[in-house]
């Protein structure tokens, strides 16, 4: 089965055991928003940091697709094919 | 192991816009610090809770990026815990999100465990676990009047949580909204504003929507309160069911502190400044201002403190301690800190040059051991 990879920000990392790289099986393709589900399952922290209570991404925290973050695609129901990878970025924010 | 007598060991923490410092003294003069904890994450709130027989320091964080979280630490900040799923959190079907947390407020010794908090949007929060899982008051959530609540210029915030030693009678002070009192508790809320001036609205006398900046009760009067307001300071000793001004005396109706005596009736210190549209020390002079006979005189206390500053002090960036005498604190957006071990009399600069004050607390530790570790583990 194919894997998608997502792609931790060293600050983020600690939350999720050390690890920079998390992975999730797809077969075909899966929204952005079951990514996160399943690469967060088991860090919950880290998914909190990620997105609020609503479900909703964080203001400052971007996510790209081949290059593209989500908010000018479909947002987190933006499609991933298996064996693409997906990044998290923390945007420039604070003063 | 025997018990060893050690001198009475105090806290300072200060939560300022990038992170949250620690320090602890024997004699509220000489400070020793750890810092920044949480590192470019703002601390709006924090609370110590020395029931229990441990010191908890617990903190609202708030990055930019990752959002607001709650974290505690029951040694002195040597470690930090983060409840998995989350301290405080929006039930679901509210569709709402926490932005910040901007109180933390331990309950009444007689109620250990007990922790209300805080938050925006304008919400209340309490714990029955000392701080580790917050439930939604859901009687203030619902209120009919949420809609018209407003923010100010740093956020909406239910900032004031005033508990009295039955636990019935509960205030809560929002800016904007003003002051809402439960009788039951907690469970129903009706505003308690008449009396306090709203001048920025089109009737100045509304019965809600005022810009209260902090409201605190009375050491031993049961039923009354004292409120800085947005320009106004006021008592009510009914309970608040009226509020009349005590601004008399003062340099400046204006500012954002109110603090009370933990033991004493009738004392109470501000932090004034300027006017609305100049939010400065007046005359760029800083000083706290002293009651003790309940409003009726104040005295301007500066000595310590530095001949011209321009910054201002937050709402929460003033504390008592619980001492004799109390130890008065507080810091200024400039990142400057003072600390009075005499009720204000005197003050001495503890830090300087930190970040945005937000926050100020402090207590005496009242557990020794915690401190001997913490100080093992410094001096490594």
């Amino acid at each position: 089965m194919a894997e998608i990879s997502v792609v931790l920000p060293s600050v983020l990392q600690p939350l999720a055991g050390g690890q920079s790289l998390l992975t999730a099986p797809a077969d075909g393709t899966v929204t952005v928003g079951w990514l996160l589900d399943a690469v967060t399952g088991d860090y919950p922290v880290l998914a909190r940091r990620l997105r609020d209570e609503t479900g909703a991404l964080r203001r400052y925290v971007n996510i790209y697709v081949n290059g593209d973050e989500v908010r000018r695609l479909q947002g987190l129901d933006t499609e991933v094919a298996g064996g693409q990878e997906v990044l998290i970025i923390q945007s420039v924010a604070g003063g | 192991m025997g018990f060893m007598a050690t001198p009475e060991t105090y806290l300072l923490a200060i939560g300022t816009k990038k992170g949250l410092w620690l320090a602890t003294s024997q004699d509220r003069r000489q400070w020793s610090f750890s810092g920044p904890h949480f590192l470019m994450s703002e601390i709006p709130s924090i609370g110590i809770d020395t029931r229990d027989g441990r010191t908890r320091i617990m903190v609202g964080v708030r990055s930019e990026h990752w959002g607001p979280t709650v974290a505690h630490s029951d040694d002195l900040g040597a470690t930090w815990t983060e409840p998995e799923q989350g301290a405080i959190k929006f039930p679901e079907g509210t569709d709402a999100a926490v932005e910040r947390i901007w109180q933390i407020h331990p309950d009444a010794e007689s109620r250990p465990g007990v922790v209300w908090a805080g938050a925006e949007p304008i919400s209340v929060w309490k714990s029955t676990d000392g701080g580790q899982h917050f439930e939604l008051n859901r009687g203030l959530w619902d209120h009919p009047h949420r809609s018209e609540w407003g923010a100010g210029y740093g956020g909406a915030a239910a900032h004031s949580i005033v508990v009295n030693p039955s636990g019935d009678n509960v205030h809560v002070a929002m800016s904007t909204g003003g002051v809402y009192r439960s009788l039951d508790g907690g469970t129903s809320w009706e505003p308690r504003n008449r009396g306090i001036s709203a001048y920025f609205m089109p009737d100045p006398n509304p019965e809600f929507g005022q810009c209260v900046h902090k409201i605190a009760a009375d050491a031993a009067v049961e039923g009354r309160l004292y409120a800085q307001n947005h320009h106004g300071v006021y008592r009510t000793d009914d309970n608040a069911e009226s509020w009349q001004s005590i601004a008399e005396g003062l340099p400046a109706d204006f500012g954002f502190v109110m603090l009370t005596h933990p033991r004493r009736a009738g004392t109470a210190w501000v932090v004034p400044l300027k006017a609305d549209g100049e939010r400065i020390p007046p005359e760029g002079k800083l000083a706290v201002h002293r009651t003790d006979d309940a409003g009726g005189t104040w005295k301007r206390l500066d000595a310590g403190l530095p001949q011209s500053e321009f910054n201002a002090v937050l709402r929460d960036a003033a504390a008592v301690d619980a001492a004799e005498p109390v130890g008065v604190y507080f810091g200024t957006r400039g990142g400057a800190v003072y600390a009075s071990a005499d009720e204000g009399e005197t003050f001495a600069e503890v830090a300087s040059h930190l970040p945005d004050v937000l926050c100020v607390r402090a207590a005496v530790v009242v557990d020794a051991a915690v401190v001997a570790d913490a100080a093992v583990a410094s001096s490594a």
